[in-house]
């Protein structure tokens, strides 16, 4: 059953496309990246779906749920987590209060029962933050709560990032470059924790992502845009051996093999 | 000076230069002049001298550390450049004023400046002795920062206490009077000046406590730092119930002027919690808060004044909380339009809302009802069991209630998840949203709650004065309590007393500084800035954010991982 569907959809800012009739699809369980060179709409999309930006053309469904016209806070609560290319953190709050913040949508007592610290809303807390510890400690930052996240180093910045997002419970996490700035033993480390989250948790993972080792090991699936129009998708064998793709990355010189100084990536 | 040292007698100069400049703009403006009525310690110092050596002092002492390590003699030498450049300005100002007609263009170059300046010696000698003493407090206090802390301190605290003693000597010997009768405040006071032998037996008392107690707090430290968790919890329970009972008894302490005091800083307190929520917590820059205010004593006014515009006749208790739902619904009616506003253009709406309301008030369209600039006389005061709490020390407990009644909620909010959605929300607020919280709720609670203190703190306020008239309401109050948060510490409770005890309790103590509290208020938020940006009492979480860079870094991070490990 797909999670996510998205069909022609259309994002414009003034004369730039940025993403071109996108038609895209996510099984339940699956890990799925979206590739692409710098620009080409990758993030532009996952914006469209989180309900930053508004799709100027197209649907996008969630679970048969339309995503299309809904602020980021109420797509949120339907089951969709993301995290951000460049780490978007609350910086001057402590690890936990991260989580704890992210554990927001599933927090129920009326603002009200703090002043007069209900029964309900004591055990509320205790059980939240006990759930942000537990996960603080699936991340590998046990210990680290009284932290303030900017303080972090930035390996652990990311893992905070991605328990800040598991803390809403979702059922479709977007993780946008999970390994930028990352080195090669760092990267294989993440590459398995993603896929862990998948085995244990059974969420569902749609992943932006720029280091080819990481989206060739564990992508079931792959799409990839160009100046945002999807020019190819598949498995990674067949995306690895699609012209196009190798046109995209390299420039149409190196694909077909008639240059011998192929110029680094397409725009 | 000699080739291979690192004597820098260039910033020596600079700092003098600036230090003169600023003694002889307070003795130009007609602060020194004015503040020289007020004696600290009687024949000897004057508040005028402090502020007119003030900063002579305190550059001397602060270029003194910056000498290279363990120059003694490089710092003292620095020092005395220092307060020496700094007194050839104020010099050329008596020489100038005796050559010259300036009152012509300085009002304040009167005669009695010039007594201050020459000691009252006459132009030729007072200038050497000016220039003398300058010197030597230059070299004084020079020689204070080159003092191991164990001696310094307690020998700072000292005269800072003699100092704050000597400044409220006035108040002091009226409560020494009305407890203990004439004969103990004859003996430590004269007239409204610290006697000089007891001002020295007060500095030698406090530096010798302050020894004492800076021994015993560097043990007391080590202990705390080897059982941080056991103590905490009686202990917090023992200080709330000592503050309770301070704040209970404070009355007859105070009297009835200083309760009256007492009751103004706690009515600024309410208001300040509540633009703390706003822009504290939730980041929101709320710069027509005087509104909520305004409305808040309106309708105080309206619902229970004897006058002709007086509506209802209800009683102050029956009232309040109407005034407070009244200026809570104001708040979120402010709140929608400025939704998707964000800094500098939420400031100019909300100061323009706040204009609003008070051209309102003054115009001629609600005079009828609300009595235009004639304001609203006769609101009563409040009655418990048919008593009226009519004096200041009586009325303080309505007071009192209100501002424990912010402060509790505040407090509770401030850790449970309202709390967190706030500072999410001031952090970034894309992400924010992007964590499930709705932008328009979590606004609006903050407009409307903030609302409502002010509009808690605008009823009391009436009914304190039993009259209330559109000038009370002017934008001094909104930037008067945003003020006061940022000195306290922006987003810390404990703050908020602190920064209305500062800005509002302190100038009404020193009735000379109200002519200049513009000024002051300028002088210390920018010394604030450089020297404590993160408030005197500053919240856990701003103190983090100000610190972060210093404290702790990656190392400290990686050892509590191995730890864990």
């Amino acid at each position: 059953m797909s999670i996510l569907t998205a069909s022609s959809v259309t994002k414009r800012f003034g004369g730039l496309v940025a993403v071109n009739s996108y038609d895209f699809e996510i099984e339940q369980g699956q890990i799925v990246s979206i590739i692409g060179p710098n620009g080409a709409g990758k993030t532009t999309f996952f914006n469209c779906v989180t309900g930053f930006y508004q799709a100027d053309e197209g649907k996008m469904l969630f679970n048969d749920v339309l995503l299309n016209g809904r602020s980021p806070d109420k797509i949120t609560k339907l089951g969709i987590a993301r995290t951000y290319q460049n780490i978007r953190l609350f910086p001057a709050m402590t690890a936990i209060e991260n989580i704890l913040v992210g554990e927001h949508p599933r927090l129920k007592t009326f603002w009200a029962e703090a002043v007069v610290q209900t029964k309900r809303y004591k055990a509320e807390e205790a059980a939240a933050e006990e759930e942000a510890n537990r996960l603080l400690q699936y991340v590998g930052l046990a210990g680290l709560g009284d932290q303030i996240s900017r303080n972090l180093p930035y390996g652990a910045q990311r893992r905070l990032e991605l328990a800040r997002a598991l803390a809403s419970k979702p059922s479709l996490l977007l993780l946008d470059e999970p390994t930028a700035g990352m080195n090669p033993q760092e990267s294989a480390e993440m590459m398995h924790f993603i896929q862990d989250l998948r085995d244990d948790l059974g969420i569902t993972i749609l992943l932006i992502e720029h280091d080819m080792r990481v989206v060739m090991g564990i992508s079931e699936y792959i799409s990839v845009l160009d100046f945002g129009t999807k020019i190819a998708e598949g498995t990674a064998a067949e995306i690895q051996s699609n012209p196009r793709v190798i046109e995209a990355y390299l420039g149409r010189g190196a694909a077909s093999g008639l240059s011998k100084q192929p110029t680094a990536a397409a725009g | 000076m000699e080739k291979n040292t690192h004597f820098d007698w260039r910033l020596a100069v600079r700092y003098g230069l600036l230090a003169g400049v600023v003694s002889l703009s307070v003795s130009v403006i007609g602060m020194v002049d004015l503040f020289a009525q007020r004696d600290l310690i009687a024949g000897v110092l004057t508040l005028g001298q402090v502020i007119l050596f003030l900063a002579p002092v305190g550059l001397s002492y602060v270029i003194a550390g910056k000498q290279p390590g363990g120059k003694n003699g490089y710092a003292r030498i620095a020092g005395l450049i220092t307060s020496l450049v700094a007194s050839l300005p104020l010099v050329i100002l008596v020489i100038l004023a005796t050559s010259f007609d300036l009152r012509q263009f300085f009002p304040n170059v009167s005669p009695a400046l010039m007594d201050t300046l020459t000691f009252g010696q006459g132009v030729i000698p007072g200038i050497f002795i000016l220039m003398i003493v300058m010197g030597l407090l230059g070299l004084l206090s020079a020689g204070m920062s080159l003092l191991p802390d164990r001696y310094r301190k307690p020998i700072l605290s000292g005269i800072l206490w003699t100092l704050v003693v000597g400044m409220f000597s006035e108040i002091l010997t009226e409560r020494l009077r009305s407890f203990f009768g004439v004969g103990i405040s004859r003996v430590v006071f004269s007239g409204e000046a610290l006697r000089p032998i007891t001002a020295l037996v007060l500095f030698t008392i406090v530096t010798l406590l302050s020894a004492a107690w800076y021994r015993r707090g560097e043990a007391i430290k080590e202990r705390i730092a080897d059982s941080p968790t056991i103590q905490s919890r009686p202990f917090r329970w023992g200080a709330f119930a000592a503050v309770g009972i301070i704040f209970l008894l404070l009355p007859f302490l105070l009297g009835t002027y200083l309760s009256e005091v007492a009751n103004n800083v706690l009515i600024f307190a309410i208001m300040g919690f509540g633009l703390n929520i706003v822009v504290g917590f939730a980041g929101l820059l709320d710069l027509g808060y005087v509104a909520f205010f305004a409305i808040g004593a309106y309708m105080m006014a309206l619902l229970t004044s004897d006058a002709d515009q007086g509506i209802a006749g209800m009683s102050f208790w029956l009232a309040i909380p109407i005034c407070v739902a009244i200026a809570i619904m104001a708040g979120i009616i402010l709140g929608i339009p400025v939704l998707r506003m964000r800094g500098d253009y939420l400031a100019i709406v909300t100061l323009a809302f706040g204009e609003i309301i008070r051209i309102l008030v003054l115009s001629d369209l609600l005079k009828p009802f609300i009595g235009g600039a004639q304001g609203i006389l006769k609101i009563p005061k409040p009655t418990i069991v048919g008593v009226g709490l009519i004096r200041p020390d009586q009325f303080y407990y309505v007071v009192l209630l209100g501002c424990i009644f912010a402060a509790f909620i505040s407090w509770r909010l401030s850790g449970a998840r309202l709390g967190r959605q706030w500072m999410a929300m001031r952090e970034d607020e894309d992400v924010a949203e992007a964590m499930g919280i709705n932008l328009v709720s979590t606004k609006l609670l903050a407009f409307a709650i903030g609302a409502g203190f002010s509009g808690l703190a605008g009823a009391i306020f009436a009914s304190k004065l039993t009259s209330i008239f559109p000038h009370s309401f002017s934008l001094m109050i909104s930037i008067n309590v945003l003020c006061m948060i940022i000195v306290g510490g922006i987003g810390s409770l404990p703050g908020v007393i602190i920064g209305s005890l500062a800005l509002v309790g302190l100038p009404e103590l020193l009735r000379e500084f109200q002519e200049f509290r513009l000024l002051m208020y300028g002088i210390l938020l920018i010394v604030m800035m450089l020297a404590r940006p993160e408030g005197l009492w500053p919240s856990a979480v701003r103190k983090r954010e100000l610190l972060a860079y210093q404290e702790t870094g990656p190392t400290a991070n990686a050892k509590a991982v191995e730890s864990e490990a």
